[in-house]
């Protein structure tokens, strides 16, 4: 496979949090040493549950926010490193299309704005020039050139994630992080914005970040997937393998937990005790441990950490014997 | 532009309102050459026998004040004083409101917080307290009016535009700019800038009342506008004893006082909703 276009290393985010005036502050440790690699025209899926950290892994990636640790490169320059000049060089390769297409759209801009903007801040194109890009792209996303004049409010959820993916792709990025772009859509929307995605893809070689809580979207578009769990990946694989033959136990209860119309597949009910417990106060040892159902004593004490098995990695003490 | 002007054109309460702040605008600037006589003449004829002011008549028709003072004319040129505060005043309150709230919500961290707890400490301070001081350091003049009623009045459009800025820089189109390298003035002026409008439209009509009563009230005590420069705020006042025997000396300056708020209400409001993009059709 070719050299990766971004490669994060143990990428690390803590937020400091005042728990009111006399109490010392906590530490929430938002994304923990997450390490993975994206390629031109493959897809990394990012999965878990709400607060697993997965939209704080994508604030990193776009540059966003700074990670407190690890290392970020893009094209093997390592951004958390580099001058302002470079940084504005890198940022323009990673582009990001967010859940909610209501609110990632300033609602007083007009559409032709909105996706000029890209170029009006990072290039000296004439505004001839920007407009004339603007609408190839228009065209490209599946937008008509008269909606150019309209505003957010006017179009429907789908249309407007078009405009957020036209916006994201004016930079011609190598890279584009996608965090849960199509959870805030119609069911009967979501494949039209998906096959778009997918179609993009091809036709630009893009590495995709997907974030996703919705299996069986990422069934669906993923090359490779990891799986978190309160902000640290606990299994890191294939699609086939992780599909096929999940290892880790939180892995397996939530591909349990996705509905399918396949009668023929077999369907074994995973019920999870309990909640995802508060990233403030993280159980000790592996951080599932609370909701397993093959927890020993040897998971409440020490940390499983990520490890090669069967073709990926997983973070379990008895991955062996869970399958 | 055109636009703007065509929407306002449709807008019959709004096109009232720039109408009437039109005409007394026109009359504070012709105010020597429109009023009928010169404000602060009495008139020997101006009280009946017992000394009491005359009510509206064919020579003076809204009626003499309690001193046989030409009311109509005293507005007319008060007219001058209420513009120049209500306008002026209330003008440099919003500008110094918007600024310091928009600093405080978008720099954030301690900065923020000293600009708020500031804030917070002028508007705990009685502003009549604030208004006698400055009024017993400098010799009361209109525009020290002016000034001290922008010192009182910024505190409540600072506390609003700063929410609403924190609020606005916490939405996902502002991420989207610096995921795009958008850098800090251009978020600002913008994409955080244009979203108050209508915030700081509204208050700053609102404010144009709240402005000529407290200059009224400023003069009532005796450090505002001096007598007998007249003010709509001021005649309302030296008149008010009178309040059950000669009415008009109350109402009239009251409704004039009221119908410029209420015009710049309604011309505000306009606005706000014709600069606002989605009160458009959809598509």
């Amino acid at each position: 496979m070719s050299a990766p276009v971004l490669q994060a290393e143990a990428l690390t985010r803590h937020y400091r949090v005042g728990r009111g005036l006399f109490r010392e502050t906590a530490t929430v440790r938002a994304v923990a040493e997450a390490s993975f690699a994206l390629h031109a025209g493959r897809t990394l899926a990012v999965v878990g549950e709400s607060g697993c950290g997965k939209s704080t892994l994508a604030r990193m990636v776009t540059l966003i926010e700074a990670p407190t640790a690890g290392e970020l490169k893009i094209d093997g320059t390592d951004v958390t490193a580099a001058d302002d000049a470079t940084r504005k060089r890198l940022r323009q390769e990673v582009q990001i299309v967010f859940q909610d297409p209501y609110g990632s759209l300033n609602p007083r801009k007009k559409v032709g704005t909105i996706i000029e903007e890209p170029l009006a801040i990072n290039t000296k194109m004439s505004r001839a020039e920007r407009a004339d890009a603007a609408r190839t792209m228009m065209a490209r996303v599946g937008l008509r050139p008269e909606h150019y004049d309209r505003y957010p409010h006017m179009f429907s959820g789908g249309q407007r994630q078009r405009i957020a993916v036209a916006r994201a792709l004016m930079l011609k990025p190598r890279i584009l992080v996608a965090d849960e772009p199509v959870s805030a859509l119609d069911v009967s929307i979501q494949a039209q914005i998906l096959n778009l995605l997918m179609d993009l893809q091809d036709e630009f070689q893009l590495a995709y970040l997907f974030i996703s809580h919705d299996l069986s979207v990422v069934r669906h578009i993923a090359d490779d997937v990891m799986v978190m769990y309160l902000g640290r990946a606990v299994e890191h694989g294939g699609h086939a393998a992780l599909f096929e033959r999940p290892a880790h136990p939180y892995t397996r209860a939530l591909l349990a937990s996705t509905p399918t119309v396949d009668p023929t597949r077999r369907r074994e009910r995973i019920r999870l005790e309990g909640e995802l417990p508060s990233p403030l106060d993280p159980p000790p040892g592996c951080a599932f441990h609370r909701r397993c159902p093959h927890a020993t004593e040897l998971c409440a004490r020490e940390r499983p950490e990520l490890r090669p098995f069967d073709g990926r990695a997983v973070a379990c003490h008895h991955a062996e014997t869970v399958g | 532009m055109a636009e703007v002007l065509r929407r306002l054109a449709r807008d019959r309460l709004a096109l009232f309102g720039l109408g009437v702040i039109v005409a007394m605008t026109l009359a504070t600037v012709l105010a020597p050459v429109i009023a009928p006589y010169p404000p602060n003449e009495q008139f020997f004829d101006g009280l009946t026998l017992e000394g009491a002011p005359l009510p509206p008549n064919p020579r003076f028709w809204l009626g003499t004040d309690l001193l046989g003072r030409d009311l109509l004319s005293r507005l007319i040129f008060g007219a001058q004083t209420s513009m120049i505060i209500g306008v002026a005043a209330n003008g440099a309150a919003v500008l110094i409101g918007t600024l310091l709230g928009v600093a405080a919500g978008y720099a954030g961290g301690w900065a923020g917080a000293a600009i708020m707890r500031f804030t917070d400490l002028m508007m705990a301070f009685p502003a009549l307290l604030l208004a006698i001081v400055l009024a017993a350091i400098f010799t009361p003049s209109l525009w020290i009016v002016a000034l001290v009623i922008a010192m009182v009045n910024w505190v409540q459009i600072a506390r609003v535009v700063y929410t609403q800025t924190r609020s606005l820089a916490e939405r996902e189109f502002i991420e989207a700019c610096y995921s795009l390298g958008a850098t800090w003035p251009r978020i600002l002026f913008r994409h955080i800038v244009p979203h108050l409008l209508p915030t700081v439209l509204v208050w700053g009509t609102l404010g144009i009342a709240t402005t000529v009563l407290l200059e009224a009230t400023l003069s009532y005590l005796g450090i505002g506008v001096r007598p007998p420069t007249p003010s709509w705020g001021n005649i309302i006042f030296e008149n008010q004893t009178y309040f059950a025997t000669a009415p008009w000396l109350v109402f009239i300056p009251g409704a004039a006082i009221l119908l410029l708020a209420l015009s710049f209400n309604l011309l505000g409001d306009a606005l706000r909703d014709i600069l606002d993009p989605t009160q458009r059709g959809r598509a």
